[in-house]
């Protein structure tokens, strides 16, 4: 009764919508179109007609020796998020649950590094990394050994990706946690009396069970290796050294915003939004979360 | 059996503990060099300040003006949470308790609009902002940011307003109150929890979000703080001191706030993540 009066609806809806609209989605499809112009320019002077190109800059992705670096970084960084960060934070959440003492202390100080800023976070290991009396090259001093060049172009990639995948652990952490708290202990009972030791109850219980939450993990995981931006841009702005250590999303900024490549960098923001996509779909098809519904189990 | 049951308690106490001294070790670190000069910085960074100074501080909030950006944050990051609590409660409002023509579509708006990084709608933002010459004022942040964060509060505030019945609402309604003002005196007391996840998320995004400040503000007093950090690091990566400084100034308000609050943040997280 309350609700069958629909004008209440338009002032409830309409402002957040046209934020929305004005600031999301027009803009996503101006990408698209700026994307197939000659933008020489982000401000259109009067009488200045931008070029149709087509397809022009998509066909450059192909040649782009660059954007092959960048992509190969993402997806790398996708398949190490996999298997060291969620693989991580899986351990963790297991390990976390069989104790007793101490999981509220565990549960906080892990989720540290989610809270801090990942410009903080990236100067940190830039301090830590510095070949002049960095921390790691005081370490090696004090054992007697060389300095290293962290951010050589050999090894500076790996340089780059362990804070990338250290600092979100936590997150992925406390929502496994969660997940696993909510399985019922009644479950391990009975397989505690049928003679299952803790080691198989968590193979033959807690991952099965988990299978839904394991999926929007990894689905959070692989879209948000696609957005990295502020951690490498802190430690090594521009790729440096060499273009090695881009990723997409900080190659799309220096095209964008240091080369002035407007169409390029609106095409290199379309291929990430594809390549999210994609790849959730992909995640979504092999995982496939609601396999347990199937046959009636556990949510 | 009950010796081996505790050494394998003592290994996972050990694991767990290990992973926690990654996670606290580079943030005291850098605070105990915050308080050294860049020399000593340089030479024992694991030992306590041997002369002790706040010379780094001093240097950050005259020479930096790092209270300057702090203020620019506050604004930015202030404004945006503020209108995302309001906005995202009233059109969790709208969708969770009208029925209309088109809901499923703006429905499948709001989810999928969760897949638009910040990548894809920059460059047209960028230019609306050049266009009507706000470029460098704290609006041009200020908006795109609200704009992103709100389908994730949105759905926050949804999943939350649906474990809701209506029967309050019935019953304010028969004593004759409007939509109005069950909204403003019954649903908003009601979300307080899901208002207090959506807030300290919100703040959290928009401090700490580099990408949207590096663009939009490019004039030094205008910068909000994670921009800030990025100028001081290029300029005078050297002066260790200074850098550790800048950082604790950055993450120390944070800090304080998450250990306050962090049962919220935590339980808001896995409402947002599972749901969404």
């Amino acid at each position: 009764m309350l609700y069958k009066k629909k004008w209440p609806l338009l002032v409830f809806l309409v402002p957040g919508f046209v934020m929305m609209l004005v600031f999301l989605y027009l803009p996503f499809i101006n990408n698209i179109r700026g994307s197939l112009y000659d933008m020489t320019s982000v401000v259109q002077m009067p009488g200045q007609e931008f070029k149709f190109i087509g397809l022009e800059n998509y066909k450059n992705l192909f040649i782009d020796p660059k954007i092959r670096i960048a992509i190969i970084n993402s997806f790398k960084m996708m398949g190490l998020t996999i298997v060291f960060q969620i693989g991580t934070a899986l351990l963790l959440a297991i390990l976390v649950d069989s104790i007793k003492h101490g999981q509220q202390f565990f549960r906080i100080v892990y989720f540290f590094p989610i809270v801090i800023s990942a410009t903080a976070i990236g100067l940190i290991f830039k301090l830590f990394y510095n070949y002049n009396g960095g921390m790691l090259n005081q370490l090696l001093e004090h054992f007697g050994k060389e300095p290293i060049n962290w951010l050589a172009p050999s090894i500076a990639f790996v340089m780059i990706s362990i804070p990338t995948l250290w600092s979100y652990v936590g997150f992925y952490f406390v929502i496994l946690l969660t997940g696993i708290n909510g399985i019922s202990d009644e479950m391990y009972e009975a397989a505690a009396i049928d003679g299952c030791s803790k080691f198989k109850q968590v193979f033959y219980i807690t991952l099965p069970l988990l299978r839904g939450v394991i999926c929007t993990c990894v689905t959070l995981g692989v879209t948000g290796a696609l957005k990295v931006f502020d951690l490498p841009w802190a430690i090594v702005p521009k790729g440096a050294p060499q273009g090695v250590t881009h990723f997409l999303g900080t190659y799309m900024y220096e095209q964008t915003f240091t080369i002035s490549n407007f169409d390029y960098g609106s095409t290199i923001a379309l291929l990430i939004v594809i390549f999210g996509v994609v790849v959730s779909w992909i995640v979504s098809r092999i995982i496939r979360p609601d396999k347990n519904l199937e046959y009636g189990g556990a949510e | 059996m009950k010796r081996k049951l505790s050494i394998g308690y003592v290994i996972i106490y050990l694991v767990l503990i290990l992973w926690a001294i990654t996670t606290i070790f580079p943030f005291v670190w850098v605070i105990n060099n915050s308080f050294k000069p860049s020399r000593e910085v340089v030479n024992s960074s694991f030992s306590l300040p041997k002369e002790f100074t706040l010379a780094n501080y001093e240097n950050a909030f005259e020479k930096q003006n790092i209270l300057t950006s702090y203020y620019n944050s506050m604004v930015i990051s202030g404004s945006v949470t503020i209108s995302v609590m309001i906005l995202s409660s009233m059109m969790a409002f709208a969708m969770t308790r009208y029925n209309f023509k088109g809901k499923s579509i703006i429905n499948s708006l709001i989810i999928s609009s969760l897949m638009f990084p910040a990548f894809s709608t920059i460059i047209p933002v960028f230019k609306m902002m050049t266009d009507f010459n706000l470029l460098n004022k704290a609006i041009s942040v200020i908006l795109p940011q609200i704009a992103g964060n709100l389908s994730f509060a949105t759905l926050v505030m949804m999943g939350f307003l649906r474990g809701i019945p209506l029967e309050m609402e019935e019953a304010a309604y028969m004593e004759g109150a409007g939509v109005g003002s069950v909204f403003v005196r019954i649903i908003t007391p009601l979300l307080r929890p899901a208002l207090a996840t959506v807030a300290i998320f919100c703040f959290l995004w928009s401090y700490n979000d580099l990408f949207t400040q590096l663009i939009m503000i490019r004039r030094r007093v205008k910068y909000p703080i994670s921009a800030l950090l990025i100028e001081i690091s290029s300029k005078y990566g050297k002066d260790f001191g200074l850098m550790a400084a800048a950082v604790t100034l950055i993450i120390v308000p944070v800090l304080l706030v998450y250990v306050f609050l962090q049962k919220n943040i935590i339980k808001g997280l896995t409402a947002g993540a599972i749901k969404g």
